[in-house]
């Protein structure tokens, strides 16, 4: 589609040309995800997690639609035709069970690589902000998936997660109540609440679906990134997605369903919360409340602001949460360097790894109980993540020296291969060739 | 594909072009049949999963007291969701039934049959029409038996006589005899 080496679609069963010239379906797979599609040639694996997420989200919404032939959103049933029906009577139902349960942890698990694999590389810049945005629109849909998701089993965990969350709505002067009356149906979670988030819940994923088609098709516009961050320049510098990518892409998957079977087979509870066993009970909540794990850093930021200034402390903590996330639709704006790819960027790549070490600890302070070292050191990190965002990336895109680039993706891939299939003194190796490469 | 044989004849060194298998076409074979093989498997809890659950198959039997049903009457109780038929045929009823020569049946069974030995009188079929599933009239007092003195069916006009068996409409068979047991001579267990 992107580039004018791409091979046209050229049906030859004659079925296959009939059907072309009526509805080119196959054109469009094939341009897509087929031969049609060339690819940068020099892909890491990083690259392998895109499809990883699709592979994930088609998981869930197959075993979703299975367990909701079993499932009843009431508040008398709900909890009983999970653990019970579920887990105990339908054939195979634990297995579908845990297969959704972990096939959410996974879908963010990949997710999350994905996103941290655009943010070290530069995937948002230009002409990829779109590409980006869209990305960041599935990961807002998926949280609120994920969440309404977790409310279904009608346990403790669901009970007071649906609780809190429709809390943050409350934080809004004038509106925030009537607003999280509205969205609960009732002063509390009830069977108003549990009927559409269901409905919601079943719904969301295909919103989803459609939004990735969208992004996929933002993404062949100028093509798939590349780790030089370079522009690919001519055919040399990339393959075809079938079968290069397609047999990469399913190894790889191969081996991260392993690592999926082992969780779902072996410690099937292991990332989620006992207390969740416990049916809802309005009237106590549980010790220690927390979100799954793959909400635990904008946890830790809602919990910092513990001081009213000018705002109350908990409209800040509502705002910066949401802010978080927000911010990242400016990232295309915030980073200026012309260079995409961190690995030419000495002094952007250190703040990258910081800022992974800053959210691995958000991670730890939001899943762990409050005490006061940890308060402090969840406002320190919750600081951090917005000053690097905010403060750090312009100010590095504005200073930075970045290291030379590459003149193509072909010469970083080639490293000298050329030179040492040359007869001897014809051909001097290129600038940046690695001797020991190989 | 030229990409695919040229790179496959200098991985394999030995093994020329249309000499045999090469070793990539085994590997792509046995790589994509793993991945159908583990796709075929993943399909099965999604099939099963529509059988029948654990606590779906835990009716499976059901006990009645027919201590209660006198002779010409029948009562409508449920085995595995389904309406089942009891009746205390009389001697009219039963006679009725004998007297009817094999060769004017579409599904020829005799009462002896359709009851257990020393029972002749209990009737016990399922209440649902072999035609498409409805649930006959006359087990009930004061509903219509049809001509034959046994069931009507309302859907589509099946007739059955007093052991059940069709005799005229678009039926296919006679009423289905679950399998059951008398655990006592006024207890009864289906299933």
């Amino acid at each position: 589609m992107s580039f004018s080496w791409a091979r046209p679609y050229e049906p030859k069963h004659p079925v296959m040309r009939w059907l072309d010239e009526r509805l080119p379906l196959p054109r469009l797979v094939y341009g897509a995800i087929g031969g049609g599609y060339p690819v940068p040639r020099n892909l890491n694996y990083w690259w392998n997690f895109g499809v990883l997420a699709g592979i994930f989200l088609t998981i869930q919404i197959v075993t979703g639609i299975v367990l909701a032939m079993h499932y009843f959103a009431t508040g008398d049933g709900a909890f009983n035709s999970v653990n019970g029906l579920i887990m105990r009577d339908v054939n195979a139902g634990w297995l579908l069970r845990y297969a959704h349960m972990n096939g959410a942890s996974f879908f963010f698990i990949v997710t999350y690589i994905h996103i941290f694999r655009g943010l070290y590389y530069g995937s948002y810049k230009a002409p990829r902000e779109l590409v980006w945005m869209l990305g960041l629109v599935i990961y807002l849909l998926m949280m609120a998936t994920a969440f309404m998701g977790y409310v279904l089993p009608w346990g403790q965990m669901s009970y007071w997660g649906a609780q809190v969350i429709t809390g943050f709505f409350s934080a809004f002067p004038l509106i925030g109540e009537p607003l999280r009356v509205w969205l609960l149906g009732g002063y509390a979670p009830d069977q108003a609440a549990l009927t559409r988030f269901f409905s919601l819940h079943y719904l969301l994923p295909f919103v989803i679906a459609g939004v990735v088609i969208l992004h996929i098709w933002a993404l062949h516009i100028p093509g798939s990134g590349n780790p030089t961050g370079v522009d690919v320049k001519s055919e040399k510098d990339t393959l075809p997605f079938h079968p290069f990518y397609t047999a990469k892409d399913g190894w790889f998957a191969a081996f991260v369903l392993l690592l999926y079977a082992v969780v779902t087979f072996y410690a099937p509870n292991y990332l989620g919360h006992p207390d969740n066993y416990i049916p809802a009970n309005p009237l106590a909540t549980p010790a220690h409340i927390v979100p799954e794990w793959y909400f635990w850093p904008f946890y830790a930021i809602l919990r910092s602001f513990t001081i009213d200034f000018i705002l109350p402390a908990k409209l800040w903590g509502v705002l910066a949460m949401f802010g978080s996330i927000l911010l990242l639709f400016f990232l295309p704006w915030l980073d200026k360097s012309p260079v995409r790819s961190g690995s030419y960027r000495p002094v952007f790549k250190r703040f990258f790894w910081l800022l992974v070490a800053d959210i691995v600890i958000l991670g730890y302070v939001g899943g762990a109980p409050l005490n006061w070292w940890r308060t402090a050191l969840g406002q320190i990190a919750s600081a951090y993540y917005f000053v690097h965002f905010l403060v750090i990336l312009p100010l590095v895109s504005a200073f930075e020296t970045p290291d030379p680039l590459p003149s193509s993706i072909s010469s970083s891939v080639l490293h000298g291969e050329e030179a040492e299939a040359a007869p001897a003194g014809q051909t001097k190796p290129r600038r940046g060739s690695v001797a020991t490469a190989g | 594909m030229a990409t695919q044989s040229a790179e496959g004849s200098t991985t394999t060194g030995h093994a020329g072009e249309g000499e045999g298998v090469r070793r990539r076409d085994f590997l792509n074979v046995a790589a994509v049949s793993f991945a159908g093989v583990g796709t075929v498997a993943a399909l099965a809890p999604l099939l099963v999963q529509m059988a029948p659950s654990a606590d779906v198959l835990a009716l499976a039997t059901t006990e009645i007291d027919i201590s209660k049903v006198q002779p010409g009457q029948g009562i409508k109780t449920q085995w595995r969701k389904q309406p089942v038929f009891v009746r205390n045929l009389t001697p009219k009823e039963i006679a009725e039934a004998d007297a009817v020569a094999m060769g004017d049946l579409r599904d020829p069974e005799t009462l002896a049959q359709r009851t257990k030995p020393g029972h002749k009188n209990w009737l016990i079929t399922l209440g649902v029409c072999t035609h498409l599933g409805c649930v006959p009239l006359g087990i009930g007092d004061g509903e219509n038996k049809g001509p034959y003195g046994g069931y009507f069916c309302p859907c589509h006009g099946s007739m059955y006589d007093t052991a059940a068996r069709i005799r005229q409409g678009p039926a296919p068979k006679n009423l289905l005899v679950p399998d059951y047991k008398f655990l006592s001579p006024t207890t009864v267990q289906i299933g």
